[in-house]
């Protein structure tokens, strides 16, 4: 399975280009009426994506991790083309996606979802949704579905049994690997994955991240992984960008990211990692505090008030994403490349809750 | 807290519990043999995956099984009172000053229409017979302790208020408001975020250690196990496969369950270039398989696994497991650690 129509256009094959390049996508959403959040000291616009820039290379796997609540899916909706975004510009190949996006540009980005149990329609057999697929948008000419469809099981490791199978009569797993014959069926540039092993078994778990992993190497597959187990991340992918409250606050090569986390967050999150040896010792959480709502998001830093180090300006600026040295590393932090690192605030109470503002 | 028992000594025993449960395919054996201790102040880790039946166990040990499951045969006996056998009021008595639980989902778990102190305040209202505004101060001071900022104000408010962190905060104020011996936990942490699962963590090993209060703690995830338990168990297809402490079996697994378990789970702190899943599907417990439940899937499986139905055995002082050939598993760990 290679990309259709990549040799034809010299422009599309240009190896500086990125396969994905996302500039300032805002999503919001408008929740009831302006009079009662106003009341409430609320704003009405829920800003879930305020502003991110993205770019994925061809054929590397980009994770995007954060809390929920982070907007880290809507984000990947946006740029699946099933979120329409306020803002912003979403290029692919170099070529701006239109709002109202063309069949041939929607086969371009595929997605698997986390719940392999609502994704799949339970009245289609397995055979009856990828020809449907097939057909609707002319993957491969009309004599050539049935060996397609076969092919497809075979990649995803499923047996040619499956083609008459209906949803329900698969386990988790096969349901998974059925979602994500879908969606490569369309020979996309780029799959997201949302969460897609987050309902399954750690046994099973396995199966399909070997599988994502087989199929990157096999088809030189471009992936956006969302997930918020950082074990997989670590895993399975190049690059990770650090969602929280709706902007990137760090974005690096993975193991550049776990060694040496720059933004209080992103130290925080890998530090609450649960490991297989025990590692929790002391009370003091490695963040505190709840997330705060996306309605009521802070002035200045948004992670100021989860953060141990603080300080007034954090309060009054809104640090951009810069890096230093090194270009792939990125972090949205006052103090992320600076020597004088302010020390770190103890929490008031042990249990660590800080209070929220309401 | 003067009655506390005494360390070292099981203040829970479970002998040979069974529970089925009868569904259209068959009888279903969910739980079938599972024996248990639990010393004072200890917490055990009951690790296994879906349909293994640790639920269950939780569940049969404080008599809120769902109607269609019994209990067939075993004991689950607390400061010498079987509760299996004992009737429902007094039961009734022994939830929430003897045992508690904390479910995995919070918001179904709290009465929604129900303001969250007076629903703190019900236990030691009714079990340790305080009147309305005392047991109102103690539910405030449990709020408190439990890291809710803000109690006084809080008190007031219904559970859809509060985040899902908070929300399991509440759930751990209640179990904590009649003062336990034993809490049980079913998953407390799966539906939550990394930050606030740490939080959640320390949150129960400091109540815990503070007033030596034991634990069940069920849950799929073994690094977590690693965080709170000292003690673990390994269920399998309704029985327990492999127990231990923590740290010796998560590495050096002596069954091959285990073993699979802990090498198909990405580690964070170690990156290997493939997982490796362990193959096939958990058994019907329905017609389970004779002989060792987990020889289809089993490797280093042998023509006695498929007759011998093993029984968990010790192997040390702290260690017992229910493999015929646990040295297999062994042997692998030390080739593998040889390669590396």
């Amino acid at each position: 399975m290679t990309t259709p129509a990549a040799t034809t256009d010299p422009r599309m094959t240009d190896p500086a280009l990125p396969l994905l390049d996302a500039r300032d996508i805002s999503v919001s959403f408008s929740l009831g009426s302006a009079i009662v959040a106003r009341l409430r000291h609320e704003e009405h616009v829920l800003h879930a994506v305020d502003g991110v820039d993205m770019v994925i290379q061809r054929g590397e796997a980009l994770a995007l991790v954060g809390e929920s609540g982070s907007g880290k899916s809507t984000l990947a909706r946006a740029l699946s083309g099933l979120q329409r975004p306020d803002r912003g510009e979403i290029r692919l190949d170099g070529k701006v996606l239109p709002a109202r996006r063309s069949r041939a540009d929607q086969r371009k980005i595929q997605m698997v979802f986390q719940d392999p149990y609502s994704s799949l329609n339970p009245r289609l057999t397995v055979g009856g949704m990828l020809h449907e697929l097939l057909r609707v948008h002319r993957v491969v000419p009309r004599g050539e579905v049935e060996s397609y469809t076969r092919e497809l099981l075979g990649l995803v490791g499923l047996t040619e049994e499956a083609v008459h199978a209906y949803p329900r009569q698969f386990s988790g797993g096969q349901r998974q690997r059925v979602a994500i014959a879908r969606a490569l069926a369309l020979r996309p540039e780029l799959l997201v994955a949302d969460e897609p092993v987050s309902a399954l078994d750690v046994s099973v778990q396995a199966t399909i991240l070997n599988l994502l992993q087989d199929l990157r190497a096999e088809l030189s597959l471009t992936l956006l992984l969302i997930s918020h187990n950082l074990a997989v991340v670590r895993h399975l992918c190049d690059r990770i960008a650090v969602m929280y409250l709706g902007r990137i606050i760090e974005v690096g090569p993975t193991e550049t990211l776990f060694a040496s986390p720059r933004h209080p967050y992103t130290q925080g999150l890998l530090a609450a990692i649960p490991r297989m040896t025990f590692t929790a010792d002391g009370d003091a959480p490695a963040v505190r505090g709840d997330p705060p709502s996306p309605l009521r998001i802070p002035g200045g830093c948004r992670f100021r008030t989860r953060c141990p180090i603080a300080q007034p300006i954090c309060a009054q600026e809104d640090p951009a994403l810069t890096s230093s040295g090194d270009p792939a590393h990125a972090a949205a932090c006052h103090f992320a490349f600076t020597a004088a690192v302010p020390a770190p605030r103890q929490p008031a109470d042990e249990a660590g809750a800080v209070a929220e503002t309401e | 807290m003067s009655e506390r028992g005494v360390p070292g000594q099981a203040m829970l025993e479970v002998d040979d519990l069974r529970v089925q449960i009868a569904t259209r395919r068959g009888i279903v054996r969910a739980v079938d043999g599972v024996s248990l201790e639990v010393e004072a102040g200890e917490a055990v880790g009951l690790v296994g995956e879906s349909g293994s039946g640790k639920s269950m166990t939780l569940r049969a040990i404080l008599g809120v099984l769902p109607p269609e499951a019994t209990i067939t045969s075993g004991r689950v006996v607390l400061d010498g009172a079987d509760l299996v056998e004992l009737p429902r009021a007094q039961l009734n008595k022994i939830r929430g000053p003897k045992i508690a639980m904390i479910f995995q989902e919070p918001m179904s778990a709290l009465n929604p229409v129900m303001r969250v102190g007076p629903q703190i305040a019900e236990g030691p209202q009714v079990h340790l017979g305080m009147n309305r505004a005392r047991a109102a101060e103690r539910a405030v001071e449990l709020m408190r302790r439990v890291g809710i900022p803000d109690p006084e104000r809080r008190f007031r408010s219904y559970p859809h208020e509060f985040s899902g962190g908070m929300r399991q905060r509440v759930m751990i104020a209640i179990a904590l408001s009649c003062d336990p011996e034993l809490i049980l936990c079913d998953e407390p942490t799966t539906a939550l975020d990394v930050t606030i699962q740490d939080q959640i963590l320390r949150l129960l090993a400091r109540l815990c250690r503070e007033s030596n209060t034991s634990l069940v703690f069920v849950t799929h995830d073994l690094p977590v196990v690693a965080q709170v338990c000292r003690q673990l168990a390994v269920m399998y297809a309704g029985q327990i496969v492999e127990r231990g402490t923590v740290q010796d079996v998560l590495t050096r697994p002596c069954h091959p369950y285990t073993l699979g378990l802990v090498r198909s789970a990405p580690d964070v702190d170690h990156v290997r270039a493939s997982l490796v899943p362990i193959p096939g599907a958990p058994p019907s417990l329905v017609h389970p398989p004779a002989g060792c439940r987990f020889h289809p899937r089993c490797k280093f499986a042998e023509e006695d696994c498929t007759v011998t139905d093993p029984r968990l055995r010790m192997i040390d002082a702290h260690r017992s497991t229910a493999c015929l050939h646990f040295e297999r598993c062994l042997d692998e760990l030390r080739t593998e650690g040889a390669d590396r």
